[in-house]
């Protein structure tokens, strides 16, 4: 008995939200029966308490964690830096992005209590994916988010966008699962285990992999990039984006991206640290793809939201070239880059949220037009998260750029960073292009920002983090996170790597 | 060996392989209806089982046939999640034709 407690112990934070959500559930099932006012106050009480169990559960990873690894339920389950740091960012994230919707929902009539709870239930599988260590507690992981996620996006149930949006992102996401459990498949039969230990110790065993381990290991480098939507797996992305409403739109763009990266990472590095260097070509092809199509597609858009989307592409492919640099410098880039495209993103939505004309949310690019005049404050916080967006010194994105692009050159991949350099300047375009609309542009009707303090805060936060505390030096030491991110990928066991492949 | 054919695990992997592809060929070629999506989503899935059930019994190893019944439950939920979310997309649109899921370009 005292392992089962021991373990239990290990999964302390995710049996706290399991076991909140499911008593949430009960709770909305029993007091929403009855008339409409009734589920309007389960609805308001269940997104509280949801909140309060986000914000407990991150002290709890950030208290008890410790600072060790520790393993559970026989090496399937594993608590280490880097899931903590990861779990860190999705907690937060997760509930400042609920906090922020708020307003949206109570405005859109959308306070239902199942919002809130199929939200837990996507961020304890999102947790429960950047914790596994085995190929099956990763699928359980992997599949619990995306289930919540597709509900999630079909919310607006009246809505022809929305359920369009959950009918494509289910489609394209079962393929994917479909894609990546075929992989596992392979990589179960090529090496006799689903445990990643096993797995790389048979990996490293061998000079070179198999043609069967490569092929799973490709298939599941694909259902990996299918859910963070790399190019060119990315088409559900900015049809998902802009169907789906606003509020679960800036959660697609910010924790399942963190969870997925995260996923991504400890399972090229942990099982397949030993051939780096065979896997290296896939993940730089699909970071090149990536940039360059989230910049290129990106110009022409007219919806905020698509743009957002193909902005978001763009950016997993910068945190993909620090994958592929590989071993713990490169997980360490994507690490930082990460929580920075996070930060950046919290306040583009915060901002994007409030933004009403007539009563109507704002979702098209020239809706900006005149901010500039009509609320200066806004318009200036919005320019600086976008110029960081774009990555122009001496901005957060510039370092979170700097990381990864330093890592490709040190693991002798020059030519991804200049790609990268490349497609960063093409995606500039679109970034500053909104800042032209917003200072330049004559404005129509003016817009109307709804919201209260928090969304006002939330922006100006993100964009004074953007200025001053993500910066890598003194006296700001960039509030800890490249330290953070050292740790975390200092805690992967990579077996095999020399660090820098000779290339 | 000459009196007939041996069935061996690479029999079943290449069973197991044209089921995959006739599932992705299902889902990109099909122009028809998106019932029949979630119909090659479920060969998909049905496939990767095979793959998993002849690796267990080749390795001798169990954890292949736990997986395929973690698979199986996970593919009962994906279809119940799909037909209700292809439900809501049919009251609002009246049609689950694949070429009238069509709104948002792309």
């Amino acid at each position: 008995m005292s392992t089962l407690y021991a373990d239990l112990a290990i999964v302390r934070p995710e049996i706290v939200l399991a076991i909140g959500a499911m008593i949430l559930l009960v709770l909305g099932v029993f007091r929403a029966a009855g008339d409409a006012q009734a589920e309007a106050t389960t609805g308001r009480l269940v997104y509280a308490v949801s909140i309060f169990l986000l914000l407990a559960t991150g002290l709890i990873v950030i208290v008890y964690g410790g600072g060790e690894t520790r393993e559970a339920f026989g090496g399937m389950f594993v608590d280490d830096a880097f899931a903590r740091y990861a779990k860190v960012l999705i907690l937060f994230s997760a509930a400042l992005i609920m906090i922020l919707g708020l307003e949206y929902l109570a405005r859109n009539n959308m306070m239902k209590f199942e919002y809130p709870i199929i939200i837990l239930f996507a961020v304890i599988g999102m947790m429960m994916m950047v914790s596994a260590n085995d190929l099956l507690s990763l699928y359980m992981g992997l599949e619990l988010q995306s289930l919540s996620l597709y509900i999630i996006a079909a919310f607006r149930r009246d809505s022809v966008r929305s359920t369009e949006a959950g009918l494509k992102y289910f489609v394209l996401g079962a393929l994917s699962s479909g894609l990546l459990l075929y992989g596992m498949s392979l990589v179960y039969g090529f090496t006799g285990s689903t445990s990643f230990d096993a797995i790389a110790q048979a990996v490293t065993g061998t000079e070179k992999m198999g043609v069967g381990l490569l092929f799973g290991l490709s298939f599941m480098a694909a259902g990996f990039a299918f859910k963070i939507s790399a190019a060119p797996f990315h088409m559900w992305t900015p049809d998902v984006y802009e169907g789906a409403p606003m509020p679960v739109t800036a959660l697609f763009a910010t924790a399942p991206k963190v969870a997925a990266g995260a996923m991504f990472a400890r399972a090229m590095v942990e099982p397949f640290g030993a051939g780096t260097d065979q896997w290296q070509q896939i993940l730089a092809f699909l970071a090149v793809a990536s940039m360059f199509l989230g910049a290129v597609a990106g110009i022409g858009q007219t919806n905020i939201k698509r743009l957002m989307a193909y902005s978001s592409i763009g950016h997993m492919g910068f945190a993909l070239v620090g994958l592929a640099a590989g071993g713990e410098k490169g997980v360490q880039a994507m690490l930082v880059y990460l929580a920075i495209y996070v930060a950046m993103n919290v306040g583009v939505f915060a901002f994007l949220l409030t933004m009403t004309r007539n009563g109507k949310q704002a979702v098209k690019i020239a809706d900006l037009a005149g901010l500039g005049t009509t609320h200066p404050a806004a318009a200036a916080c919005v320019a600086i998260l976008m110029f960081s967006l774009a990555g122009i010194p001496p901005l957060a994105g510039f370092f979170a750029k700097y990381f990864v692009l330093n890592a490709a050159v040190d693991a002798g991949l020059s030519w991804l960073a200049i790609a990268g350099v490349i497609a960063s300047v093409i995606s500039a375009f679109y970034y500053l292009r909104i800042v032209k609309v917003m200072y330049f542009d004559e404005a129509g009707e003016p817009l109307t920002i709804l919201g209260g303090a928090e969304h006002k805060v939330t922006w100006a936060v993100a964009a004074l983090l953007m200025l001053v505390a993500i910066f890598p030096f003194e006296p700001f030491n960039g509030l800890g996170t490249p330290e953070a991110a050292e740790r975390a990928a200092q805690s992967l066991d990579i077996i095999g790597h020399a660090g820098v492949p000779g290339h | 060996m000459a009196t007939g054919l041996e069935i061996g695990v690479g029999h079943f992997l290449t069973v197991a392989a044209i089921l995959f592809v006739i599932g992705i060929f299902g889902i990109f070629l099909n122009r028809k209806n998106v019932i029949i999506i979630l119909m090659s989503v479920e060969l998909m899935l049905l496939a990767i089982n095979i793959n998993m059930v002849a690796f267990s019994s080749y390795l001798g190893d169990l954890t292949g046939q736990v997986f395929t019944l973690f698979i199986l439950t996970v593919a009962a939920a994906e279809a119940a999640i799909g037909l209700a979310i292809l439900v809501c997309f049919f009251r609002n649109r009246g049609s689950i034709a694949v070429e009238d899921v069509n709104v948002m370009k792309g």
